[in-house]
């Protein structure tokens, strides 16, 4: 029995801590929306771009690790001063839809360039820090803990912090919120609406390259980190689009969900069902709360 | 104009008639190379019969979609247990069935599209797309228990007679893209597309006018599904014939999705003209990567490049054109009438009649 | 309007109970009751955010009321949706444009006489004869409505591509395509010129005239709401306070000060 629970409980963690790394997915993907009430479909394309780069100015060019990393996230400040120039601004008064559209094309494009620039074969990326159990939790608390999934943790909160006390304290997060609430107004009264989107797009560029790390680490550099971060879109339909902690909790749910259902019911069916659990999951939150668990009741005057 | 047959004008018949003329007679007098049919008629009509489902679901009603391959693959792997266990069904009967049976799947997933629009609809939608696919790949039933992972698709039989060869696989494809595509047109242009318009335009007045959201919408969804479905079979048995899950993935979801736009969301014939595009480009490519820089440049990166271009060309006509290719021909045929009114044929003969 | 009406004014068609409505605690209309009669022209009339248009919303079921009911020739309707009232007969237009933008003036008309078509999908893709002599039935009652509304020189122009008062034309040319017993207007003359706006005001007594069809319209230019409609309901804050003949309102005390006295 304490044996079953033990493995319950190592499913749970495990699946929790997992979770976090689609957490930061969608993080990206809230501030985006949270800025500009864009949906971009381009967020696992960034995430993908950002990390081969990072592993490009790494294992190509024999950049140190830090400078690389520094590097990359440059060069995701320069996509997301692009993507402002050339897709936002002209597209400001396009419908939703329309937008939407054009950030898929804007993932074939980044998908299209880093496969030209980088290759295509999956790379390996070394963070130094091992995916396998703790040994420490394992002897005291007799939980098997990869240590990455530790990692991602931490590191998803210490980024939730950090973008909370910026948005609540600093000048600019007052900025983002006006422009959230109101890009017109905000801009009527002197807010620099064209820099508060570049710096939302450069921040989310920066959370895709740390999401990137950690899925990279995991799972290796490849293509199919797209599909992977793909899965962002039921934890943000959970969450709610518009909600940090949205996200942060909806990636703990799918991860929860998807590793307890895998391990539990999935050898009835064959397993592999964690590819189209969270999806199912996320039309059950569409029937019953659309809105998502932290997101705004959307009210639709006529 | 007047329509003089059905709903149709002079002009649509004319193009009718040119298009059968072109495909029935001139293409099997002229082109002979196999290639021409295995890779490239042949998957261009039954992709762009994926894609007339495509156009039903998100350019007339509207509802974001992202799951036609899903769909394509319900109708494939039912087509091929038809034709193993039930083999009286005949081909036509089995195909029709299998679309739906794909239809079935539509309405199941079509369901949450009464509740949520836009990116929540899409996410909805990719449930079905991971679902079929898992469902077929995780019940060795529908593989009949196959454990290489690609079963071979069986000849297609009609009425006695085989259809094996480049030729009369095109023919069957011809034969089934045409009259669904007859079929689809007459939909669109009558009150059934009227009512998906109506919903895509605005759906609160459309229910105001008596138009039912649940019945438009599903059913939308249900016509959409069973065109994929029966896309899906002929994809399967006689572009690839083979059968094998992974051929449905996600990616021809966003190719189907890709043909849709660009060709132009809200028409027929953009459904034509985006297969065409999508297929064709990335041959056109390939003969520049190879005749050009003489296969200097990595096979890879042609398709990279194909990617990049793409998706650039969905972000450009986003900006320039939502309604795609089919609406800027649609432009450039008006501003070349109103520069030069005198080749309009109409003003021709009403001048001349005036001179005389 | 001295001369004898073709149809004369009859019994309640619709009569609202005791409506009240709010919106997240924010009320917007308040224990409201009022009533139609069958062939008159009625005005509900107010200041802004009074509640006029959300009152229609009820009417119609695109909003749902905490309290109260509707009831249809004396007949209470238990789930109000937009679908059912128009299957009752109950058609309108809207305060801000709802037209169908990609489809052709023609289109958007012929949309107005879906509850006239009773062939299905399978059927119109077959183009049946059936189908057939269905459409050409639809389309002579739309192209009726178009000249009737002097509206044939845009007929295959989408309506995006309209001025806000062709617009509105085409809007109230859709909702009579129904051919509902009662109409619905949320503001039929918004931004319109005085031209426009005397057009309109034909349009609506003629169809009152000569089809006998409901008016219940919303309208804020106090003059040509006096001059057209039969009996007057004034709202305030989501409330009535005076209901009756152009008269009977003009001389209430309570909407002289509410209303006319902050006269716009």
């Amino acid at each position: 029995m304490v044996e079953e629970l033990l493995f319950f409980m190592e499913v749970l963690v495990g699946g929790l801590l997992a979770g976090t790394m689609y957490s930061l997915v969608a993080l990206g993907f809230v501030l985006i929306f949270k800025a500009s009430a864009t949906f971009n479909f381009s967020q696992g394309a960034m995430v993908f771009f950002s990390v081969l780069a990072f592993c490009g100015f790494m294992q190509d060019f024999n950049i140190p690790f830090v400078l690389a990393f520094i590097l990359a996230a440059l060069l995701m400040v320069v996509v997301g001063l692009c993507t402002e120039r050339f897709v936002l601004r002209p597209l400001m008064n396009a419908s939703e839809d329309t937008v939407l559209m054009a950030t898929i094309g804007l993932g074939y494009v980044l998908e299209g360039l880093a496969q030209a620039a980088w290759g295509v074969e999956v790379r390996r990326l070394d963070l130094g820090i091992g995916d396998f159990p703790v040994p420490w939790i394992a002897d005291n608390l007799k939980l098997f803990i990869s240590a990455l999934d530790i990692t991602a943790g931490v590191v998803a909160a210490i980024m939730i912090i950090g973008l909370f006390l910026l948005f609540k304290y600093t000048k600019i997060g007052l900025g983002l919120r006006a422009v959230a609430d109101d890009a017109g107004a905000a801009s009527s009264i002197g807010i620099p609406l064209k820099h508060i989107m570049l710096l939302v797009w450069s921040a989310a560029g920066v959370v895709a390259l740390v999401a990137g790390c950690m899925w990279g680490a995991r799972a290796g550099v490849q293509f199919a980190l797209v599909d992977l971060a793909l899965k962002a879109l039921p934890v943000l339909i959970i969450g709610g689009f518009s909600s940090i902690p949205g996200a942060i909790i909806g990636g703990l749910i799918i991860g929860a969900v998807e590793k307890v259902l895998e391990v539990y019911i999935g050898p009835f069916f064959g397993g592999a069902i964690e590819g189209w659990a969270p999806y199912v999951l996320a039309i059950f939150f569409l029937l019953y709360r659309p809105e998502g668990l932290f997101g705004e009741k959307i009210i639709r005057r006529v | 104009m007047k329509p003089v047959f059905m709903t149709y004008t002079k002009k649509d018949i004319i193009n009718l008639a040119i298009c059968m003329v072109l495909s029935v007679l001139i293409i099997p007098t002229f082109i002979k190379t196999e290639y021409w049919y295995t890779s490239i008629l042949i998957p261009w009509l039954c992709l762009a019969l994926a894609t007339i489902g495509q156009q039903i679901v998100m350019g007339y009603t509207g509802q974001l979609a992202l799951g036609a391959a899903g769909f394509m693959a319900a109708g494939a792997f039912a087509m091929f247990n038809l034709i193993l266990r039930v083999p009286d069904l005949g081909f036509v009967g089995s195909l029709i069935m299998s679309g739906l049976i794909a239809a079935a799947f539509g309405i199941l997933f079509g369901l949450p599209s009464l509740k949520v629009r836009g990116i929540y609809l899409m996410v909805a939608t990719l449930a079905s797309q991971f679902f079929i696919i898992w469902m077929i790949d995780k019940f060795g039933w529908f593989k009949n228990y196959d454990s290489s992972g690609i079963i071979t698709a069986q000849d297609i039989v009609i009425l006695g007679k085989p259809f094996t060869t480049p030729l009369a696989m095109y023919f069957v494809c011809l034969a089934v893209t045409t009259v669904l595509t007859l079929l689809a047109m007459n939909m669109a242009r009558g009150s059934t597309g009227r009512n998906w318009m109506a919903v895509r335009d605005m759906d609160i007045a459309a229910e105001s006018m008596g138009v039912s959201l649940l019945r438009t919408k599903v059913q939308a969804f249900a016509i959409s599904a069973f065109y994929c479905g029966v896309a899906g079979a002929l994809f399967a048995f006689c572009y690839l014939k083979s059968l094998e899950p992974v051929a449905f993935d996600i990616k021809l979801s966003f190719k189907i999705l890709f043909m849709c736009i660009l060709g132009g969301l809200g028409t027929i014939n953009g459904a034509f003209i985006g297969a065409a595009f999508i297929l064709l480009f990335p041959v056109l490519l390939n003969a520049i990567g190879n005749n050009v820089f003489h296969g200097a440049i990595d096979a890879t990166i042609i398709s990279s490049i194909e990617q990049v271009i793409f998706g650039g060309l969905m972000i450009i006509f986003m900006i320039y054109e939502p309604l795609g290719m089919a609406k800027l021909w649609e432009n450039i045929k008006q501003k070349w009438k109103t520069k030069f009114p005198s080749i309009n044929l109409k003003n021709l003969k009403s001048s001349l009649s005036k001179k005389s | 309007m001295a001369q004898e009406r073709k149809f004369k004014i009859g019994k309640p068609i619709l009569e609202v109970n005791n409506i009240s409505l709010s919106f997240g605690g924010v009320k917007a209309i308040t224990d409201t009751s009022f009533n139609v009669l069958e062939h008159e022209v009625r005005a509900i009339i107010g200041p802004n955010g009074a509640g006029k248009s959300s009152m229609l919303n009820c009417i119609n079921g695109i909003y749902k009321p905490q309290q109260g009911t509707v009831s249809f020739r004396g007949q209470q309707i238990p789930n109000i949706t937009p679908n059912i009232m128009a299957q009752m007969g109950l058609s309108r237009t809207f305060q801000n444009l709802a037209l169908f933008k990609r489809m052709s003036v023609l289109d958007n008309i012929l949309v107005g006489r879906k509850l006239h078509t009773k062939t299905n999908f399978l059927e119109v893709a077959l183009q049946l004869p059936k189908v057939k002599k269905e459409e050409k039935l639809n389309r002579e009652r739309s192209e009726e409505i178009i000249s009737f509304l002097e509206i044939e020189d845009i007929k295959d122009t989408p309506v995006g591509k309209l001025p806000y008062g062709l617009q509105k034309k085409v809007e109230l040319g859709r909702a009579l395509a129904t051919d509902s017993t009662i109409i619905l207007l949320d503001e039929p003359m918004a931004g319109m010129n005085v031209e426009e706006k005397r057009d309109m005001c034909r349009f609506i007594l003629k169809v009152n005239d000569e089809l006998g069809t409901t008016m219940v319209l919303i309208e804020h230019d106090m003059g040509v709401v006096m001059d057209i409609s039969d009996r007057v309901v004034v709202l305030d804050y989501g409330k009535v306070i005076g209901d009756g003949t152009p008269d009977e309102v003009r001389s209430n005390q309570k909407v002289i000060d509410a209303y006319l006295g902050v006269e716009h």
